[in-house]
């Protein structure tokens, strides 16, 4: 298993450098994995989503959720989760948030 | 990262139920994983995106040899629905509703929701001219989503460089 150093701590990375575990996360990683993402800023919004994906995570094996799933469970548009995330959120969120890319298709 | 954004574009054929749904998941996965997506709607596929149509997609069991009555719960192996009861009225009915029920069951959504999903996610949405002329259709009777009405020709333009898949 790989590592890498993010925000000063090194940490468990996969071959596709997601975090392997979710216990090593701190918000500050996600910051610095945000802006590696192109995503300058992360405001209040992004928060909401990035804590119901690390709420979740734990009743699914580590995995984020599935974008439906952050719809719904945080009551952000789909339209508003592209824009927060643009260019591929489900990636990108899990990334972000330290997680497992999310396993099911909806 | 590759510098271009990957595209992909589905070609939508058919207006049955189970084939609907094929191009919303993979389209779903194409856009959550940062993948351009351009669907276009031809033939019966056009019931997908038809506003008196779409949510009426229906699943016949009439020579569908891959229905088996084990879907339903019974022990019956590779026993199938005999074709001599699907002719029985109702029983269109009864396979679409059942299908309908196991689509919900594992959290997908209804074709109509589903598609508004890949619109809002920036799936672009087209109908295929010929079959427009043919069923005597017009954008007005297409749900909201559905960009234009374009031919072949414009749609092989509009996908240069994308993967191409059809359904």
């Amino acid at each position: 298993m790989a590592t890498r150093t993010i925000a000063g701590k090194t940490v468990q990375v996969n071959d596709e450098g997601f975090m392997t575990n979710p216990s090593e996360w701190t918000k500050e990683i996600g910051v610095e994995i945000a802006t590696e993402e192109g995503i300058a800023t992360l405001t209040d919004a992004h928060w909401k989503v990035i804590d119901y994906c690390r709420s979740t995570a734990p009743s699914l094996n580590g995995k984020s959720p599935t974008l439906r799933q952050i719809t719904t469970g945080t009551n952000i548009s789909t339209k508003e989760l592209f824009a927060l995330f643009p260019k591929g959120p489900a990636k990108k969120v899990a990334h972000i948030a330290g997680l497992g890319k999310p396993e099911g298709c909806v | 990262m590759a510098d271009e954004t990957r595209k992909v574009a589905f070609i939508c054929s058919k207006g049955d139920l189970d084939m609907a749904y094929p191009a919303l998941v993979m389209g779903w996965a194409a856009l959550g994983n940062g993948i351009d997506v351009t669907i276009f709607f031809t033939f019966w596929g056009m019931d997908m995106i038809t506003k008196s149509r779409q949510s009426r997609l229906e699943l016949a069991p009439v020579a569908n040899t891959s229905m088996k009555m084990k879907m339903m719960g019974f022990p019956t192996g590779n026993f199938g629905i005999p074709n001599i009861l699907g002719i029985i009225p109702g029983m269109t009915a009864f396979t679409t509703w059942f299908m309908r029920k196991k689509i919900a069951a594992v959290g997908a959504p209804p074709v109509g929701e589903y598609l508004q999903m890949l619109v809002d996610g920036g799936a672009q949405l087209y109908a295929c001219k010929m079959s427009v002329d043919m069923m005597g259709l017009k954008k007005e009777d297409f749900v909201d989503g559905v960009i234009d009405i374009v031919t072949a020709s414009d749609f092989m333009d509009m996908t240069e460089g994308a993967q191409i898949i059809f359904i």
